[in-house]
């Protein structure tokens, strides 16, 4: 380890400090991208289920959150909750600036309700495409609405998400960049910080690419091997 | 009216210079999506080989990043370039190149969905039946009025719905000029809310722009897949 460092010392850009500037990004990058995604998953559930309903006063405002999240810029979205919560007035004497006064929650908060529109979306989709038959068989077995739905409806629904879902982490990866825009550290900060120590753009920022890309093939690996897996049935053999 | 404190002339020409950008942006990825399918659809290995390469890197990191690689890049390249003309010149000769940031964002933003215009382009070329080709070949078309009289019309067709998406993605995309410094819509409502402290008074109305220009644009498509779908039985 010793022996690393000091080689790394004689390197001018990629210095051990670099490296592990680097590695906090790698780490919030990784934070932020996890926590939004699990827990916009979790609010998709519901809303997909609203957004299929056949009452309006379900379906409608669902429709207009999914809309709207996904018809504007992610930046946009970030920018209004941070600069729309730590610019009003007062909230620096509330309890709440213990949560605002950091980037990571509004950051967090923004990525949530982002990927909560787009998974609504895909899972709508999916929802929507479950073959009649199967709805018939379990009405015709006296399944109730909610039996019907935990038994047969959202299994192979969540089955037939999988490869627009991973379209959809990966989206979030690449998304999650512009936390460096709110003060943030992640993979694209810290190389925004070498390069303003050096001046020079191409190694910083290539470094960080090759720490995106790598991330990327990491996530495709794991969707192919989890399709492989849960959506065996359907591949052609 | 609506004024939005002595902003709203800015904005609105920050709209209307996201909207060139987007459109500009649009036409490169557009030519480079073509130039791309071609290449992966080529018989050569080394254009299948370059253009795969091509897709798989820009897919798989994000645009920022790739923003501040060709733009400060780019920056870096240029200021190298001039440095060593002055060098091996004796400083005969002094450019100062200044960088011109909307052609910056411009050729980031058509690069990049350059790849994603690739991989739909190359779909939809698939779809077009080698029968039809052969046929054209037949009749003595050159490859050229193949390409514009039988390829490109039914390629299209196949090519719109994912050319529709790509084009919403890439509108949302020319938000993040804003970062190295273009005055698009974002940036003007960043330095207004942030000088006169009401963010939701600047970020709404330039939210609202997005929307309508979404909506505008999924009509577009409406239109122009009804266009291009005629003809064809069952396609809506």
């Amino acid at each position: 380890m010793d022996t690393i460092i000091a080689l790394l010392d004689q390197n001018e850009i990629f210095t051990s400090q670099a490296i592990f500037h680097y590695w906090d990004g790698i780490v919030s990058t990784v934070q932020l991208v996890f926590l939004s995604l699990v827990i916009g998953l979790f609010l998709a559930v519901p809303l997909a289920i609203m957004r299929n309903s056949k009452n309006p006063f379900l379906n409608y405002p669902v429709w207009v959150f999914t809309y709207v999240f996904r018809g504007t810029p992610l930046l946009i979205q970030l920018y209004m909750i941070y600069y729309g919560v730590t610019l009003i007035e007062g909230i620096q004497e509330t309890v709440w600036w213990v949560i605002f006064e950091k980037a990571f929650y509004p950051c967090l908060i923004a990525f949530t309700l982002n990927t909560a529109a787009y998974t609504t979306e895909i899972f709508r989709g999916v929802i929507e495409a479950t073959p009649k038959g199967e709805i018939e068989a379990a009405k015709a077995y006296g399944m109730s609405w909610s039996k019907r739905m935990v038994r047969i409806v959202l299994p192979s629904a969540f089955r037939r998400a999988i490869p627009a879902y991973s379209n959809e982490v990966i989206c979030m990866l690449h998304g999650s960049a512009i936390a460096s825009t709110v003060t943030i550290l992640d993979i694209t900060g810290a190389a925004r910080d070498v390069y303003a120590q050096h001046y020079t753009a191409f190694p910083p920022f290539m470094f960080a690419a090759l720490l995106y890309l790598a991330l990327t093939m990491a996530i495709l690996f794991a969707f192919k091997t989890l399709e492989k897996r849960m959506l065996g049935h359907l591949q052609p053999r | 009216m609506l004024d939005l404190k002595g902003y709203g002339p800015t904005i609105f020409e920050g709209a209307v210079l996201t909207i060139e950008l987007a459109l500009l942006s649009l036409l490169l990825s557009f030519v480079l999506g073509l130039i791309g399918a071609s290449a992966k659809l080529a018989k050569g290995k080394a254009p299948r080989y370059i253009a795969t390469t091509y897709t798989t890197v820009i897919r798989g990191v994000p645009d920022l990043v790739l923003m501040f690689l060709i733009y400060y890049g780019g920056l870096n390249g240029m200021n190298a370039f001039t440095d060593w003309l002055y060098e091996t010149s004796n400083g005969e000769i002094d450019w100062v190149i200044t960088f011109n940031e909307f052609a910056a964002g411009v050729i980031t933003i058509g690069i990049i969905y350059g790849a994603y215009m690739t991989e739909t382009f190359r779909g939809a070329f698939m779809s077009v039946e080698q029968g039809q080709i052969e046929a054209g070949k037949a009749y003595g078309m050159t490859s050229r009025q193949i390409f514009r009289r039988i390829m490109f019309p039914q390629m299209m067709r196949h090519a719109l719905p994912g050319l529709g998406n790509n084009w919403l993605v890439l509108l949302k995309t020319t938000a993040l000029v804003s970062v190295i410094g273009l005055s698009d819509m974002v940036k003007v409502a960043t330095d207004a809310a942030k000088s006169v402290g009401e963010p939701f008074l600047f970020f709404i109305p330039v939210a609202l722009v997005y929307l309508g220009l979404t909506a505008v644009s999924e009509w577009g498509f409406k239109v122009l897949n009804a266009r291009y779908s005629a003809g064809v039985a069952g396609a809506k």
